[in-house]
């Protein structure tokens, strides 16, 4: 019992073995009380190993305990932490301190969301424009229905849309959009890189309502094609190339 | 009119501008001397040569519709809001075919010689 627990404590602060620092700083801000984004520093024991979501959550335990910070699975497949780490939007729990090369880690809540409270924003409306594309395969039948077979699928027909399948909703594509910093009613690479996903599956037969849904002065065609949101995915999703793809369908090019 | 219908006036005027304009610049250096073609009774003569300044027309109303399209969309960018939407439309709507007026009445009078 009591060499579980000397483990566990082990495991539970890197302080312990840890010989290098570095400095953690923290954007704090209360909407309710404060004006604007203040930086707090702290120094941080980090090891090899160590996630930026890892120093985040230790700063909150020893020093801070104040700050406001969302997490979940810690293994990069909720897509709850996702923030500014040294400027470039990132997921905490999948970015480790070593690889970022820097004795200073900034860390700040993403841009384009409303700040609920330090490194925490509101993901309310990335969330009603993924629900406005209708994320669900639209049919009149279901595998359930009498006389319905199994909706096989071949490789080739997985293969036009799979990638844009594992979207986490992360929102770290919106945070990058630069017409999103500008114009607060476009869609976004997120909710547009849905609605390619379910329009390049065979198996859907929404294409006409979801084509109907983006093609308004707010949706596709505001995208600039900067590419941003594609290089900041964590999980390999191109929302830039299914935002063009998607345009290929309303110009015509493709059926 | 559906905003990919818009779009696709957009890109085509783009494409057609580009086709002409090339066509425009190619008259200007293969015809004399490119500084010879800039002279006053020169430039007055491409008004009076019918297909000349119909092709003129064409890339004024191209590029009117272009650029002011274009002009819409980083209006709409900028800010957002149901009545200062309408506005930049109709605004770049009338500001268009204010455009397109003025020129055509340029190039109308110029070729039947009243300059």
């Amino acid at each position: 019992m009591s060499e579980t627990q000397g483990i566990a404590e082990e495991q539970s602060s890197t302080e312990i073995s840890s010989q290098k620092t570095i400095t953690l700083k923290i954007a704090k801000y209360n909407p309710d009380h404060d004006s604007s984004s203040q930086f707090a520093s702290f120094t941080v024991p980090y090891e090899r190993w160590t996630t930026v979501l890892d120093a985040i959550l230790d700063v909150k335990k020893h020093l801070d305990h104040s700050v406001a910070v969302r997490y979940s699975c810690r293994q990069a497949s909720c897509g709850s932490c996702g923030m500014k780490i040294n400027g470039r939007p990132r997921l905490a729990c999948f970015t480790k301190i070593s690889e970022l090369n820097s004795d200073v880690v900034t860390v700040e809540p993403m841009n384009n969301y409303p700040i609920v409270r330090d490194l925490v924003v509101d993901m309310g409306k990335l969330i009603t424009n993924h629900k406005k594309m209708m994320p669900y395969v639209v049919r009149d039948d279901s595998e359930i229905t009498t006389d319905t077979k199994e909706f096989a699928q071949t490789p080739e027909q997985l293969e036009e849309y799979i990638q844009f399948a594992n979207c986490i909703k992360c929102g770290l594509c919106n945070s990058a959009c630069p017409t999103m910093a500008t114009d607060s009613s476009f869609l976004g690479p997120q909710a547009l890189a849905q609605a390619y996903r379910y329009v390049a599956d065979n198996r859907d037969k929404g294409k006409d309502k979801r084509l109907k849904i983006i093609d308004e002065s707010h949706g596709i065609w505001r995208c600039h094609f900067a590419g941003s949101c594609s290089q900041v995915c964590p999980k390999g999703v191109d929302p830039a190339m299914g935002i063009q793809l998607l345009r290929g369908y309303l110009l015509g090019f493709k059926k | 009119m559906r905003e990919s219908t818009i779009m696709k006036i957009h890109y085509g005027t783009a494409l057609g501008a580009v086709v002409l304009v090339a066509v425009h610049i190619l008259f200007r250096i293969t015809m004399m001397d490119y500084g010879e073609s800039l002279e006053y009774q020169n430039v007055l003569a491409n008004y009076k040569f019918v297909p000349y300044a119909i092709m003129l027309e064409i890339i004024l109303v191209l590029l009117s519709v272009h650029g002011f399209n274009g002009l819409r969309v980083i209006l709409l960018e900028l800010k957002q809001g149901r009545s200062y939407e309408k506005a930049v439309t109709y605004g770049c709507v009338a500001a268009m075919a204010g455009l397109v007026a003025y020129g055509s009445r340029t190039i109308l009078m110029t070729s039947m010689g009243m300059t």
